[in-house]
């Protein structure tokens, strides 16, 4: 069982960025009709969003959310000792964003430098990896960087996904010291689901063809994408949802020692309102606990909970606070952590 | 417990003009759609503490075979 504890390790300090243009989704009315772009949007709880232009990758909301943390807390880059980059829309195929980023950051060559590629769990993954290679005392800081351009994923003519993402970057400087306690990881994972979630083509099982770029007709509701856009099946994702991730908190909350009612706050992977009223109902949990960014950010996938955090925790995590992370996404893989924050300096959201 | 079944369903729907009944052909309904897919599949986790994947629920027709399903008859 992938439980992961540890001691003395924690989160210093947050930034997030945003791209500057604001997507109003019941305005997102190009190819459906108004009356139904507002049920679903009534729906997921998305009003607003960001959009990458098409220039813009998700390496530059971080670098920008990167170079904040740094202005913001007067840090020694040449004390950054790890950077790992969080992300399933890199710059190129290869190299890895990572190493780009290490240029671009100035920061040492003697930097350990990779990349994660997983979907909206990919923030705990990342979190509890850096985590694990902070035990090192050799390492003095890391940089967990996090970004999606989701908006360049998948098709605004497909209703089941049309009106949900959004873009974001986040940084996150990681630390040891004795005033962050204990914290505690679950992560897990399901290939068996993999058809959930997913875009085709245009990696090495299907390569990028004229046929994979061409747009189709994918169901009987009249949807289009190609096969080189991304796709979900929202009923399936739901049932996911409903079947593993509130045994899944129940786990981590008893791995931790933790009682609900100890936990500051609760920030979930903001999928959409639907399923975060829907867990929050499940498990019986003190909504006043539950910050949202859901309705002006839209889902940013990976990106959504340090962007919750940045947003609506901001002055909230000086003092020594004890919260819960949970996210999923596509994999399909789900993770779950109750970690503490002692003095956490947030810096304010760059817009890019 | 078939009323209540009822009333719940009804609730899911956001069905206020009309009565809905066991024999029902629930997939006609106007109210019907994805988005209301979701909400019945929360409502029978909820109420009955039953879950289903999307390939069984495609078989069931009617609001009896919703009722059976979630019943377990």
């Amino acid at each position: 069982m992938a439980l992961l504890q540890f001691d003395g390790i924690g989160i210093s300090a947050m930034a997030a960025a945003v791209p500057h243009t604001v997507i109003n989704n019941y305005e997102y009315t190009h190819y459906f009709p108004a009356d139904q772009v507002k049920e679903v949007v009534d729906k997921v709880g998305v009003f607003q969003r960001r959009f990458a232009d098409e220039k813009t990758c998700s390496s530059d909301l971080c670098f920008a959310a990167a170079e904040k943390l740094f202005a913001d807390n007067q840090t020694d880059r040449s004390e950054i000792d790890v950077l790992i980059f969080v992300s399933q829309t890199p710059d190129y195929r290869m190299p890895a964003t990572s190493i780009l980023l290490q240029e671009r950051l100035k920061l040492p060559q003697s930097t350990l430098a990779f990349d994660m590629n997983l979907g909206c769990s990919a923030y705990l993954y990342g979190l509890s990896t850096v985590y694990a290679l902070m035990q090192q005392h050799g390492l003095r800081k890391a940089l967990l960087l996090d970004g999606e351009t989701r908006s360049k994923v998948y098709s605004p003519k497909d209703r089941r996904t049309a009106f949900i993402f959004g873009d974001a970057g986040s940084a996150t400087l990681i630390e040891r010291n004795e005033r962050f306690g204990k914290s505690y990881f679950s992560l897990n994972s399901d290939g068996s689901r993999e058809d959930l979630i997913k875009i085709e083509a245009g990696g090495y099982r299907k390569p990028s063809s004229a046929e994979t770029i061409k747009e189709k007709v994918v169901d009987e509701y009249g949807n289009i994408r190609s096969e080189e856009q991304g796709y979900m099946k929202g009923g399936d994702v739901f049932n996911f949802v409903i079947r593993e991730i509130p045994s899944d908190i129940q786990h981590i909350l008893s791995y931790s020692g933790a009682d609900k009612d100890q936990l500051d706050y609760i920030v979930f992977h903001q999928a959409n309102t639907f399923i975060n009223t829907y867990l929050a109902k499940k498990l019986k949990l003190d909504a006043t606990k539950i910050p949202s960014t859901i309705e002006k950010y839209g889902n940013t996938s990976s990106v959504s909970v340090p962007l919750t955090i940045v947003s609506e925790l901001q002055h909230q995590l000086q003092e020594d606070k004890t919260i819960l992370l949970s996210a999923f996404g596509v994999g399909m893989t789900w993770a779950s952590a109750v970690i503490r924050f002692n003095q956490c300096k947030v810096s304010d959201i760059v817009e890019v | 417990m078939e009323n209540k079944f009822l009333t719940d369903l009804k609730e899911v729907f956001e069905i206020e003009d009309r009565e809905i009944f066991m024999d029902d052909q629930f997939r006609e309904y106007p109210e019907w759609g994805s988005l209301a897919y979701l909400s019945v599949i929360a409502m029978l986790d909820e109420i009955y503490d039953f879950q289903i994947e999307e390939a069984d629920f495609k078989k069931l027709r009617t609001v009896r075979d919703l009722y059976n399903a979630a019943t377990q008859q």
